[in-house]
């Protein structure tokens, strides 16, 4: 099999799993975590973060080879996001940026308007944007126009572990999305991980369900297995994974008019 | 529907029938449908909050930890609390603050507030609490928003609990740097509400009660609410309670929203309290409340022991107050002859309140909100 990799920004990931530092019983599982899990990339929500502490700084426990994900949690605008991001930016976080614009405290649903308007900016100051989206085949083809370097659609609400609850919509996009799609929220077993990479999402972002096992180094490597076993379904394009229109026509595209 | 008319439903409701009436297997039903993942109603919470429910704490306590680790993770959030005046006008008898209690009062010059900001501060809290008792004449909104923006330097949030203002000078103090509100109801219980607060501006009940919801329009981002167990009906009160925060959050989804269960303790002048509410029936509040509301904020304060809080880590709790000191200037301006407002009873300090909540299988969190 040839090296299959994502690239997002200037950077290249061999790991298709994204992880996230909340919701931990200690922020020293977090670098343990990652080495067992491989995961390249890991979410903040920069409102966490606490420079005047540490070892209680959160970046403390990152280590420099895993892209910072840094995100807008607690914001409710585009404004906010927008803040939030060049805040994160200047705080020496890197250009990637995960928008969540968030309205709903109960559901911790997106707001797609106002992400979409923070993206419209961020990516034009040269961000790596990476919004946190309702699941939307129009919203993402705005984002592609607005220069979001992926989509992230939510499986189902943050932190239900009820798996893929939006399966219809996402695979939807999945199908149209010119922009890598990187499936959020909502993946509480290796199982639904393993059925999102089937379906041909290009990356799944996973916290909750690793950072409240009772063994998040060994829960991140399960969700790690499940991830490459996903995306090896998909590339060998076993029966019944590729749902969406292929984009060659082996059969008949010698047909001309 | 506003909540003053919810509450009005409730109040010819006969709170001791029911309870007495709800058998093992309504518990049991209950359950099932959290179980499911059905959202409970309130004739759930009613049911988990009966009699017959106390046979099923074990396994009421297993589904509450699942839930909040589930939604908060295996985290407590820290605070402390910050008394900058002790002046107050009301009358409430039951309070170390009330106004005919013969005590010497105390209020913090700007200046003392960033001294004890700085000391609390360096006790590593990031999240504070400020309370004033209720005389605005002495504490009015140019005094409350200069001490807001001295806070501001030292706190990535800060929390209110004050006296009910209108929505006005909400938008001010959070324009200022508040971002949450805590107001307890005292008591639901009308009839007692008004036996307790017999006169002054605390005796307005509906104005009390609508303070959550002008906090919440005023742009506070969480709101906490709560019941002062030792007045009303444990029980009936707890349901209410429950109910409001459902309300709220229903209301205001922007809104985080939390509930605390002071217990009265014995306050300098105060009356003794009436029903008490067991550790049991403390535990059995928190659980029902949880499984009623899985993204609900439970907050613990020092008024609880210290081995009491080590067991409620694992029952739902999601946020402590730790070496909270209750009178005002009392961590490093005056340091005796004053007055607490009611006693500590878990003296830790923050240090050894983190090593317990590490030592439980926690992560103390100290900052988890910043307004960029």
């Amino acid at each position: 099999m040839a090296e299959d990799v994502l690239i997002l920004g200037n950077k290249r990931f061999s790991s298709r799993l994204f992880t996230g530092t909340g919701k931990f019983a200690s922020k020293t599982l977090i670098a343990p975590m990652l080495a067992a899990s491989g995961s390249q990339m890991i979410t903040v929500a920069l409102r966490r973060v606490d420079p005047t502490a540490d070892q209680g700084n959160i970046l403390a426990h990152i280590p420099e080879t895993v892209t910072l994900l840094p995100n807008t949690s607690g914001a409710r605008t585009a404004d906010e996001a927008v803040r939030i991001a060049r805040i994160a930016r200047a705080a020496g976080c890197g250009d990637f940026i995960k928008i969540e614009v968030i309205t709903d405290m109960q559901y911790l649903m997106p707001d797609n308007h106002e992400t979409l308007k923070a993206c419209r900016i961020l990516a034009k100051e040269g961000f790596v944007v990476l919004p946190y989206v309702m699941p939307d085949i129009t919203v993402t083809q705005q984002l592609y126009d607005a220069g979001a370097a992926a989509v992230m659609p939510l499986g189902s609400p943050i932190g239900s572990n009820r798996g893929l609850e939006m399966r219809a919509m996402i695979q939807r996009i999945i199908e149209v999305s010119k922009l890598p799609v990187v499936v959020d929220a909502g993946i509480g077993r290796p199982s639904q991980a393993a059925e999102a990479m089937e379906m041909g999402a290009d990356a799944v972002l996973v916290n909750t369900a690793i950072a409240t096992s009772e063994d998040p180094c060994l829960a991140g490597k399960a969700f790690s297995l499940a991830v490459m076993a996903g995306r090896m379904a998909f590339l060998a394009s076993l029966a019944g994974t590729r749902k969406g229109a292929t984009a060659s026509s082996p059969l008949t595209g010698f047909l001309r008019e | 529907m506003p909540f003053t008319d919810l509450v009005k439903e409730f109040e010819t409701f006969a709170f001791k029938d029911y309870f007495e009436a709800v058998r093992p297997g309504d518990v049991q039903k209950t359950l099932d449908r959290v179980d499911a993942r059905t959202p409970l109603g309130r004739q759930d919470l009613l049911t988990l909050l009966s009699p017959a429910a106390k046979n099923f704490m074990e396994v009421m306590a297993q589904k509450a930890q699942q839930i909040t680790r589930q939604y908060f993770g295996r985290t407590i959030g820290l605070y402390a609390p910050l008394y900058i005046s002790d002046f107050c006008s009301n009358h409430c008898t039951y309070c170390g603050f009330n106004t005919s209690t013969g005590f010497k009062r105390t209020q913090l010059s700007l200046e003392e507030i960033e001294r004890e900001a700085s000391a609390i501060f360096a006790m590593g809290i990031r999240h504070i609490l400020v309370l004033t008792g209720e005389a605005p004449d002495k504490t009015p909104l140019s005094y409350l928003t200069a001490a807001m923006k001295i806070l501001k330097k030292y706190f990535p949030s800060i929390g209110l609990e004050m006296f009910p203002m209108d929505e006005d000078a909400y938008a001010a103090l959070t324009a200022a740097g508040a971002d949450s509100l805590t107001v307890y109801q005292e008591v639901y219980d009308r009839k007692i509400y008004g036996e307790v607060h017999p006169r002054g501006r605390k005796a307005d009940y509906e104005y009390r009660l609508l303070t959550p919801e002008r906090g919440a329009r005023a742009g506070f981002r969480a709101v906490n609410i709560g019941t002062l167990f030792g007045l009303g009906d444990p029980m009936g009160e707890a349901f209410i309670a429950g109910v409001h925060a459902k309300y709220l959050e229903q209301a205001f989804p922007h809104v985080e929203v939390s509930l605390s269960l002071p217990r009265m303790t014995k306050a300098a002048g105060g009356i003794a309290p009436k029903n008490l509410l067991s550790d049991k029936g403390f535990v059995q509040c928190m659980l029902a409340w949880r499984l009623f509301m899985p993204r609900l904020g439970i907050t613990i304060s020092t008024r609880e022991s210290a081995p009491f809080r080590d067991r409620l880590v694992h029952l739902g709790a999601t946020r402590f107050s730790a070496g909270s000191r209750t009178d005002v200037g009392g961590y490093v301006v005056h340091t005796q002859d004053t007055t607490v407002q009611f006693e500590v009873t878990d003296t830790r300090s923050v240090e050894a309140v983190t090593r317990m909540i590490q030592e439980s299988g926690y992560q103390p969190v100290f900052k988890d909100w910043e307004m960029f």
